[in-house]
């Protein structure tokens, strides 16, 4: 096995007297799609924001490619090739689809004509063509998201950490969106996600960690995962798991 | 005379939708929709994303100008009320993207709920919300913009009963809660419904949404495309090509 593209050692992250993340540990394999799921306010948005650089872990460490990135900013970790997506998008409103997306693409390329043509290309990769010109405002919530993506993928990241992308859409608008991430996979980036929507969760990812108060809980391939008491209990619920294990049957 | 003018109450639509146009400026978003929800239903509102459901959500409670059509509530003509009085009347909306107010406390932000109706019992009502979602009593002096994404929109459910709501919109109740408390918020809805309360649910969660709501309508283009029971609605080929995936 290749070493892992991301390695979180022992993070605790604590804000004032509550501690959001406990000594949690886990990696990421290079190449893959791996999630990161738990309870509302187990801890991962937090998780996040310490792997992105948003925030100083209180005590671990965060390695990335092999080397230490723990106390690095924002955007030095963004050059090095970590991109992150937020909950809530928030675009430009005042700009054009373009000129959001081109604001990923000026990371690594000053002039403005270069930036323009790879906020196409990113956005021929997300679905976004054909509303290049117009305004961020006029895309709906599908579209939002994909920009949001977008904006991220512009930035010409190695390991892409997407927080709930799907939240907000409904089946048909998710069964469209998970080949996008799947061909951003292909393309050799590595994902991380943060996801509610379990059926998508299942479907794309190869490795699943499931955090709850802050600490890891499980780990292991999505059905492992789906039929772990623990994780059932804390996290999925007896309802949703039953559907998952349904699905599964029926694909095997 | 008594039994006919509880007749007539009992048959007399909680909310009545006409006709409804309404939009923003010069773009009319809903294009003539009309809709029922009678005392404790539980009412789904379905449909793709951009469709109208949160312009009518809007409509309903007065934060945009009605410019066509008939909004009635027990009765009353509310199309174009102030949202103030609509709350007054208790019909309370829970807006999509939790809009919470994240430099209170989750107490002061729950307080809000109760500033202009049900002022009186808004002590009771905490205790209540909070054995609702244990999670907010456990937090209810922190602020709440630093709360998760999940616990934000409990605050969000919490403070919009705080008000004892008639009628209660939730705009996307289930959006970024984990599946068990996606689980644990319908069970939720249904029963507070069983007491009376009549709820419009406005979701993209289909499958969960007709499995609790008793009626369901899905919009398209700012008109109502389908409606029915939602049973029938969940095995409607057309339905579940459209958004189910099927």
């Amino acid at each position: 096995m290749t070493a892992p593209i991301l390695d979180v050692v022992s993070v605790t992250k604590t804000f004032g007297g509550l501690t959001a993340v406990k000594a949690a540990s886990f990696d990421v394999a290079e190449g893959s799609i791996t999630g990161l799921i738990g309870p509302n306010g187990a801890g991962k948005t937090t998780m996040f924001a310490v792997i992105a650089g948003f925030e100083t872990p209180t005590k671990g460490r965060v390695r990335y490619r092999g080397a230490d990135v723990t106390g690095l900013d924002v955007h030095r970790r963004a050059e090095l090739g970590i991109a992150r997506t937020f909950q809530i998008v928030q675009p430009f409103a005042g700009l054009t689809v373009r000129e959001n997306i081109a604001v990923g693409a000026h990371l690594r390329h000053r002039q403005r004509q270069l930036a323009h043509a790879l906020a196409a290309k990113v956005a021929s990769r997300v679905g976004l063509t054909p509303m290049l010109d117009r305004s961020a405002l006029e895309l709906t919530v599908a579209g939002r998201k994909r920009l949001e993506l977008a904006r991220a993928l512009a930035t010409e990241p190695k390991l892409l950490l997407l927080d709930e992308v799907l939240a907000g859409l409904n089946p048909s608008e998710i069964r469209d969106m998970v080949p996008v991430i799947r061909s951003i996979q292909e393309s050799g980036v590595t994902i991380l996600l943060v996801e509610h929507v379990m059926q998508a969760v299942m479907s794309l990812c190869q490795h699943i960690h499931v955090l709850a108060e802050g600490e890891i809980i499980a780990g292991g391939t999505p059905a492992t995962v789906s039929r772990d008491a623990r994780v059932i209990e804390a996290y999925l619920g007896h309802g949703a798991a039953k559907r998952l294990q349904a699905v599964d049957h029926a694909d095997a | 005379m008594v039994q006919r003018s509880g007749f007539r109450l009992w048959t007399m639509p909680m909310l009545e939708i006409r006709d409804l146009v309404a939009g923003y400026g010069p773009t009319q978003v809903l294009r003539g929709i009309s809709l029922d929800i009678a005392a404790g239903e539980v009412v789904a509102v379905l449909g793709a994303n951009g469709v109208g459901k949160t312009t009518l959500n809007r409509a309903i409670s007065g934060l945009i100008p009605v410019t066509r059509g008939r909004i009635a509530f027990e009765g009353t003509p509310i199309g174009g009320m102030s949202p103030v009085s609509v709350v007054k009347r208790g019909l309370v909306h829970v807006p999509e993207g939790r809009r919470i107010f994240p430099n209170m406390s989750v107490r002061e932000n729950l307080e809000l709920g109760s500033y202009c109706r049900a002022k009186a019992r808004r002590g009771d009502n905490i205790s209540r919300v909070f054995a609702l979602f244990p999670r907010l009593q456990e937090r209810s002096r922190q602020l709440a913009g630093t709360l998760s994404g999940g616990e934000q929109q409990m605050l969000a459910i919490g403070r919009g009963l705080m008000g004892e709501p008639r009628l209660l919109i939730l705009d996307e109740p289930s959006l970024g809660l984990s599946p068990r408390l996606v689980e644990d918020l319908f069970l939720l809805i249904g029963r507070i419904a069983a007491d009376g309360l009549a709820v419009m649910l406005v979701e993209q969660n289909v499958v969960q949404s007709l499995d609790l709501a008793r009626r369901a309508y899905v919009l398209e283009n700012g008109l109502v495309a389908m409606s029915g029971a939602a049973a029938d609605l969940a095995n409607n080929p057309k339905l579940q090509k459209a958004y189910l995936g099927m």
